[in-house]
């Protein structure tokens, strides 16, 4: 091995690479909110909505699921500016990262709604609440309590497959390594400080989103037992 | 405007699906060597190298598949001082990611195992190669089958993003007639169409072995 690495260079340019990661940082904490609200939407829809919103809330999730992110992106992104919706990169990935989260979360959440005991359900109703009503003020929120790890990890997936939206070249953290190799000739050392970064990033989401877990679910409680 | 999409382009797409599947089980056989010394360190009775299949998961889910690939790519060439083609890049960057999950994956069914099996296993006096070959991983093979083949999905939509470095599979072969048709409308959801058409039984498939599981041996938690 001849090769001399030149970390020097990387740390030149070491607050342009932040800029893309703040953007990173930024896109997966949208996507991840807006992610969920669809993600319990369907749930809903799923589980107490009538037949053909079953049906076709399958059909978004199947689709989704058993399709690369990918090819998403470059529908949003190059294919619906055919029919006129004509989108900015940043929010061609926004969108795309928050109707894919959309489907993977929605099923978690469910698995959370079905672990509901059904005699809380049904005490509910005994109390004369709505349909509505139970599942806003009964079953929502023990739900995702449930499912908070599951869903804090693919949460954590969705912010590392954002590095796919560099191809529409949405500038986050990927995009700006890509450009900054191709002008430097240093594309190990790039994609090595790159991909520590996103390491980086990956446990400080964790954190977190640990931590959110305790701000919401575990604040004036009894710890768990 | 660019050529008309006609049955030229649709089989240029359908030429590119044996590419997508070669290197999705490349991956999966690859990844499925490393995965199980994964899984058998990750439940080893030695600490330190415990501790080096759960740095080596935290590493390979930590990162962004595209970056392990772009450090493959360029990280061959560097420390090797060869040039390498796309596809041993993209295989053993596929092949380094899916071991990763799928030592995780065994780990999980190597402990869903109950302790007595082991215990009764050494009260037999077998050595622990012979606990873990005879006893414990036959059982967890059983259990591991439904996850593994709903990791098989997962990786034929991860393969996608070998299409980024140049490697001509599915998805590349879309963007090579999105950009001769000039028909991205059209292209991309075929493309989409095509990995549901290969993705969808095997989700099914592994719905249905997990419903099975479930039934036959009461392992799957209910949490």
């Amino acid at each position: 091995m001849n090769y001399v690495f030149q970390f020097n260079v990387v740390w030149d340019h070491f607050p342009e690479l932040l800029t893309g990661a703040l953007l990173t940082i930024r896109l997966s904490a949208s996507a991840m909110a807006l992610g969920l609200c669809l993600a319990v939407l369907c749930a809903y829809g799923k589980s107490a909505g009538p037949q053909p919103v079953r049906w076709l809330v399958s059909g978004y999730i199947e689709l989704i699921r058993n399709t690369p992110f990918l090819v998403q992106i470059f529908i949003f992104y190059f294919s619906l500016p055919v029919i006129g919706l004509r989108l900015t990169a940043n929010t061609a990935a926004l969108l795309a990262m928050t109707v894919n989260l959309g489907a993977y979360a929605s099923e978690i959440v469910r698995a959370g709604i079905e672990a509901i005991p059904h005699g809380q359900v049904e005490a509910a109703r005994a109390l004369g609440l709505k349909r509505l009503q139970i599942f806003r003020k009964i079953i929502i929120f023990p739900a995702v309590q449930t499912v908070y790890p599951a869903l804090a990890s693919q949460f954590i997936l969705l912010m590392l497959s954002s590095s796919v939206v560099s191809t529409i070249s949405a500038v986050e953290l990927t995009a700006i390594t890509n450009s900054l190799q191709s002008t430097t000739f240093r594309s190990f050392e790039f994609y090595f400080v790159a991909t520590g970064l996103y390491l980086a990033m990956a446990l400080a989401f964790r954190a977190g989103l640990s931590s959110i877990y305790w701000a919401v679910f575990r604040r004036g409680r009894p710890a768990s037992r | 405007m660019g050529r008309p999409f006609g049955s030229g382009e649709f089989l240029y797409l359908l030429k590119a699906i044996p590419w997508t599947l070669l290197l999705s089980l490349g991956a999966l056989v690859g990844g499925g060597i490393v995965g199980l010394v994964i899984a058998i360190l990750r439940t080893a009775p030695s600490a330190p190298l415990r501790w080096l299949a759960t740095g080596y998961i935290e590493l390979f889910q930590g990162t962004p598949v595209l970056m392990q690939l772009f450090v493959t790519y360029y990280g061959i060439a560097v420390l090797f001082d060869i040039q390498v083609g796309a596809w041993p890049a993209v295989l053993t960057a596929f092949t380094l990611y899916s071991g990763a999950f799928l030592g995780e994956i065994w780990r999980g069914s190597i402990q869903a195992i109950p302790r007595a099996q082991w215990e009764a296993a050494a009260c037999l006096s077998l050595s622990f190669p012979k606990q873990l070959w005879l006893v414990i991983l036959p059982q967890a093979a059983r259990i591991s089958i439904p996850p593994t083949v709903g990791f098989a999905v997962q990786l034929i939509k991860t393969t996608s993003i070998a299409a980024i470095i140049g490697f001509v599979e599915l998805t590349r072969a879309g963007q090579l007639m999105t950009n001769t048709t000039f028909k991205p409308m059209i292209v991309y959801p075929i493309v989409a169409a095509l990995y549901f058409i290969l993705c969808w039984p095997l989700s099914l498939l592994a719905q249905r072995l997990e419903s099975r599981i479930d039934t036959s041996l009461g392992i799957k938690q209910h949490f």
